[in-house]
C-alpha cells in the first residue's frame, strides 16, 4: 500500500487509477481484499480535501463517485454470480467449543443480516454427521425397499434421470436443527443471533413426493406404518419418519433449492424434505428409503437427539419443531446507530402449521403490540414480521411471541423449563429477549 | 371461437390421454426392480426386534484389539475420551444393570451423559457401528468385528464378562442388561405421526406448554433469569465484523483493535479449517491424525521436509501414525497447499 501516491486536492477518475501495477495483478489473481483496502485508503485520500466543502453538502454527493464516471464491467464476468464485496461480514461461522471437530459441526446461518423469508443456499446452516461429500448425481441412485417383502410390491431403483421426470412440486419451508438455540436452555450463553437461532433456513425445494414414489413400488400402507431414510456419505444418516406424513403428501424428495440445483452441504444431488420436522430427519445425499412397521431406533434418535428430562427419561422420537419467533433486527451483539425510528424485524415459524399473529413487547413482556406479518403466510414456512419502533434511547427488552394456527402461543423459559428441566438441549422454542441499554448496544438476556 | 380454442381443446384431450395412461402404467420407463444383491449392499439397518442383523460373532479380547487400532484415537482406550466427541463408556452402576435405568441421570451426579447412560437399544450401537465407524473408513468393518468391538464396550461398561463373546444368538440377552433400558419415554406430542392409541407414538401432538397472548399488563414486573457473561461476549470473535458496516444497526465491536489483527492473522488456520485438515489434526494436538507440533517434531530439519509432506498431503496415506488413513487431498490447489504446509512447518503460527 505504500507505493500509492496520495495527491490531496486532485480528483481520481477510478478506483483501478490508485493501484501500482503489482496491486492490480493481486486483485485479477483474486485477492479481493486487497482491492477492498486500497479502496479505503483512496476514500481516506479524498477526504481531506472534501472536509473543506462540507458546508455545500454531502462530498458523495458534491464528487461524483468512481462507479458514476467510469465504465462498469462487462456481462459474465463471473459466470456464476457472487454477493458485493462489502457483503464478506455476513458469512456461515462455527460456534467455538461447539464440536472438536469440523466433520460433526455446525455452521449457523447469519440471520442477523438476512431479509425476507428465503434464506441465500450459500449462507443455508450446515450440520454433517461425518462431513460433506460432492455426490456424482450421474452415479446417485435411491433404492426404495421394505423391511420385509409383505410391505412394498416391488422393490426400486431411480437414477437422477428417472427421479427429474416424474411429477414435481416446488414448496417454501423452513428448516431447523432440533438443537437450534440448545446452547441456551441453561443460561444465556452466545452473543448474536446468528448463534442463538442460526440453525434455521428457508428454501424452496423441488422435488417428487415421497407419496408418489412409494406408490409407485406398490406399498402396502396397511402394515408399512413407519419409513426410514437413509444417506449415502460416510455416516449413512437415518431417521424414522411416520408414514401419516408421507401420506398427508408433504414429504418429498428433493432436488432443487432455490431454483438450482441443492448445494452439496445441503445434500446434492438430493435430500428429504420433512416439513415443520427437525433438520435431522430431512436426510441429505438420500440413498434409500425402507417402509416397515416399526420404528428404528437409530442412533440419531436413540443416542441423539432425545430430550432428557429432569426425571431421568429421554423423550424419545420428538420430532416436530414448535412455533417459534425471534427478532433478527436488532438483535444480540448489535448497536442502534442512533435514537428515533426503526423498523423492527423478524422471523416467526411453526412445525405444525401456518403463523397466525406476531406480537412484540419493548418492556421485556409487561405489554405486547401486534406485529405486520408479511404474506403470503405458508405452510411450515418462515414468516416475516416487522413492527414500527421509536427508540427514545432509554432501555427496553425487546421479544416476539408467536401464534400458530394452531393457537399454540410460543411459551417463556419459565414455562418451559418447568416442565422440560435445563438439560434438554433440543427443542427450544422459548420467548427470546434482547436487552437494549443508553448505549444502544444490544445483548442477549433471558426473561423468565 | 377460433383455431385458438380449438387446439387448446387438442392439448386438453391429449393429456387426459397422457394421464390415463400414466395412472395405469405407474410411470413407465421410470425406475427399475433393484436386485436382491443391490438390496442386499444397502439394506444394512438393524432394528431393535434384530430385523437386518447380521450373523457372527465376535469377543471381548479380539474387540479390545479392534478398539485399541480403529477406534482409540477417537474415543480413548476405554472409550472415555471427552478429546473428540462426548465419552462412549461410564456413568453406570450394577444397580441401573438391574432396574434399567440409569439413576445418574435424574440425580444430577452424572458429570456427562455417556453413550451407554442413553441408549435403550443395543441394536442401535450395532447398527450404528456397522454403517458409520471408524470416522475416516465408515462401513469396512465386518460384522464379526462389529460384535467384537461391541463386545469389549459392553464388557467396559460391566454388562459382561471379560470372557464374554456375543453374537446374534446371545445379543436379545444382552438386550435385557442394557442399563437405561426402561430410561427413554414417547409420551409427548413431538411425533408427526399416529398417536400410541392409534397404534403409533406420542399423545397425538398434545403440547406440553401452554402460554396465552396476553397484551396489556401481563405482569407486575420483569424478572430476568440469566444476562450474556462477558467471557461469552468476547468467544465469538469480533461482533463488529460480523454485521454491515451500514444500516440500522452496527455489530458491537467486542474486540480491541490489536485482537482484531490478530483475528486477521489467522487466515491460514481458515484456510486449514475449510480444506478438511482441522477435522483430523489439531494445531497443538493429536485428534484423530497427529497434531502439527508432532509433524513439525518428526519433520525438523529434513531438508526435503516441504516436498514431501505436501506430496504426503495429497496422496494421503497409513502408517506412518497409526493405522487410521489419512484420505487423499487432491482437492486443495496447490498453492494453498503449499501455504498449508510451510505454515505447519513454520509452528502454525
Amino acid at each position: 500500500m505504500g507505493d500509492i501516491t496520495q495527491q490531496p486536492g486532485r480528483l481520481r477518475p477510478a478506483p483501478e487509477n490508485f493501484l501500482s501495477e503489482d496491486q492490480v495483478k493481486a486483485v485479477g489473481a483474486g485477492r479481493r481484499d486487497f482491492l477492498r483496502k486500497s479502496f479505503m485508503a483512496a476514500s481516506a485520500a479524498m477526504a481531506a480535501p472534501l472536509a473543506a466543502r462540507a458546508s455545500e453538502g454531502d462530498p458523495n454527493i458534491l464528487n461524483l463517485p468512481a462507479w458514476s464516471t467510469s465504465l462498469g464491467q462487462p456481462v459474465a464476468t463471473t459466470p456464476y454470480g457472487m454477493p458485493s464485496k462489502f457483503e464478506s461480514q455476513l458469512v456461515r461461522r462455527e460456534s467455538p467449543g461447539l464440536a472438536r471437530v469440523g466433520g460433526a459441526s455446525v455452521s449457523f446461518a447469519p440471520l442477523q443480516g438476512l431479509f425476507g423469508i428465503i434464506t441465500p443456499s450459500g449462507l443455508h446452516f450446515e450440520r454433517h454427521h461425518q462431513g460433506w461429500q460432492d455426490v456424482d448425481p450421474t452415479r446417485h441412485r435411491l433404492m426404495i425397499n421394505g423391511s420385509d417383502d409383505s410391505l412394498l410390491k416391488k422393490p426400486k431403483v431411480y437414477t437422477m434421470d428417472e427421479l427429474m421426470r416424474m411429477p414435481s412440486v416446488s414448496r417454501i419451508h423452513f428448516i431447523e436443527c432440533g438443537a437450534n438455540t440448545g446452547l441456551e436452555w441453561g443460561n444465556v450463553a452466545v452473543p448474536t443471533v446468528q448463534y442463538t437461532h442460526g440453525m434455521l433456513s428457508c428454501s424452496e425445494f423441488t422435488g417428487v413426493p415421497l407419496k408418489t414414489l412409494l406408490e409407485d413400488c406398490g406399498v402396502d400402507t396397511k402394515k408399512a406404518r413407519y419409513v426410514l431414510a437413509e444417506g449415502a456419505d460416510g455416516s449413512s444418516m437415518t431417521r424414522t419418519i411416520p408414514m401419516e406424513m408421507v401420506e398427508s403428501g408433504e414429504v418429498f424428495v428433493a432436488y432443487g433449492q432455490n431454483g438450482e440445483m441443492l448445494r452439496p452441504e445441503n445434500g446434492y444431488p438430493l435430500r428429504l424434505v420433512v416439513p415443520g420436522v427437525q433438520g435431522v430427519s430431512w436426510v441429505k445425499w438420500l440413498r434409500r428409503i425402507e417402509v416397515g412397521d416399526q420404528p428404528y431406533a437409530t442412533k440419531d434418535e436413540a443416542v441423539h437427539y432425545i430430550d432428557l428430562l429432569p426425571n431421568g427419561l429421554h423423550r424419545q422420537y420428538s420430532s416436530i419443531q414448535e412455533c417459534k419467533s425471534v427478532i433478527t433486527t436488532p438483535s444480540g451483539g448489535q448497536t442502534l446507530v442512533d435514537k428515533g425510528f426503526f423498523n423492527v424485524s423478524g422471523l416467526a415459524w411453526s412445525g405444525r402449521g401456518r403463523i397466525k399473529q406476531v406480537d412484540v413487547s419493548f418492556d421485556g413482556g409487561i405489554n405486547w403490540q401486534s406485529a405486520r406479518l408479511e404474506g403470503p403466510i405458508q405452510n411450515k414456512a418462515l414468516t416475516r414480521f416487522n413492527i414500527n419502533w421509536v427508540w427514545d434511547g432509554k432501555p427496553a427488552i425487546l421479544q416476539s411471541r408467536a401464534m400458530d394456527e394452531t393457537g399454540y402461543v410460543q411459551p417463556t423459559y419459565g414455562q418451559l423449563r418447568k416442565v422440560r428441566g435445563t438439560k434438554s438441549i433440543y427443542h427450544n422454542n422459548a420467548i427470546q429477549s434482547w436487552k437494549v441499554v443508553e448505549s444502544g448496544e444490544v445483548t442477549n438476556v433471558q426473561v423468565l | 371461437m377460433s383455431r385458438f380454442s380449438k387446439s387448446i381443446l387438442a392439448v386438453a384431450l391429449g393429456m387426459s390421454v397422457f394421464g390415463s395412461a400414466s395412472a395405469v402404467d405407474n410411470f413407465h420407463g421410470v425406475g427399475r426392480q433393484a436386485t436382491p444383491a443391490e438390496v442386499k449392499a444397502w439394506d444394512i439397518d438393524v432394528r431393535p426386534d434384530f430385523k437386518g442383523l447380521p450373523k457372527g460373532k465376535g469377543n471381548v479380547e479380539r474387540g479390545n484389539e479392534l478398539f485399541e487400532e480403529k477406534c482409540a484415537s477417537c474415543h480413548g482406550s476405554f472409550g472415555e475420551s471427552n478429546e473428540v466427541f462426548t465419552p462412549l463408556a461410564g456413568g453406570t452402576t450394577k444397580d441401573d444393570i438391574k432396574t434399567g435405568r440409569v439413576k445418574g441421570l435424574s440425580s444430577g451426579e452424572l458429570p456427562q451423559r455417556t453413550t451407554f447412560t442413553k441408549v435403550a437399544t443395543i441394536s442401535t450401537v450395532f447398527d450404528y457401528i456397522q454403517r458409520a465407524m471408524p470416522w475416516t473408513a465408515p462401513k469396512s468393518l465386518k460384522p464379526d468385528e462389529v460384535y467384537a468391538i461391541l463386545a469389549y464396550l459392553l464388557n467396559l461398561q460391566e454388562i459382561v464378562p471379560a470372557d464374554f463373546e456375543l453374537s446374534d444368538k446371545n445379543i436379545a440377552d444382552v438386550q435385557k442388561l442394557l442399563p437405561n433400558r426402561n430410561g427413554m419415554t414417547t409420551d409427548h406430542g413431538l411425533w408427526p405421526g399416529a398417536s400410541a392409541k392409534k397404534g403409533g407414538i406420542g399423545n397425538g401432538g398434545v403440547p406440553d406448554v401452554k402460554n396465552v397472548a396476553c397484551m396489556k399488563n401481563c405482569k407486575p414486573e420483569v424478572q430476568i433469569g440469566s444476562t450474556l457473561p462477558d467471557y461469552a461476549r468476547t468467544a465469538h470473535g469480533e461482533l463488529a465484523d460480523q454485521n454491515r458496516n451500514f444500516g440500522p444497526v452496527r455489530g458491537t465491536r467486542t474486540l480491541g483493535p490489536e485482537a482484531a489483527r490478530k483475528a486477521a492473522d489467522a487466515s491460514t488456520l481458515d484456510l486449514a479449517t475449510k480444506s478438511g485438515c482441522m477435522a483430523c489434526h489439531g494445531v497443538k494436538n493429536k485428534i484423530v491424525g497427529p497434531g502439527f507440533n508432532e509433524v513439525v517434531a518428526r519433520y525438523q530439519g529434513q531438508p526435503d521436509a516441504e516436498s514431501r509432506l505436501i506430496a504426503k498431503v495429497k496422496a494421503g496415506g497409513q502408517g506412518v501414525w497409526g493405522s487410521i488413513p489419512m484420505p487423499p487431498n487432491a482437492h486443495i490447489k496447490d498453492d494453498d497447499l503449499k501455504t498449508l504446509v510451510q505454515w505447519i512447518l513454520a509452528g502454525s503460527k
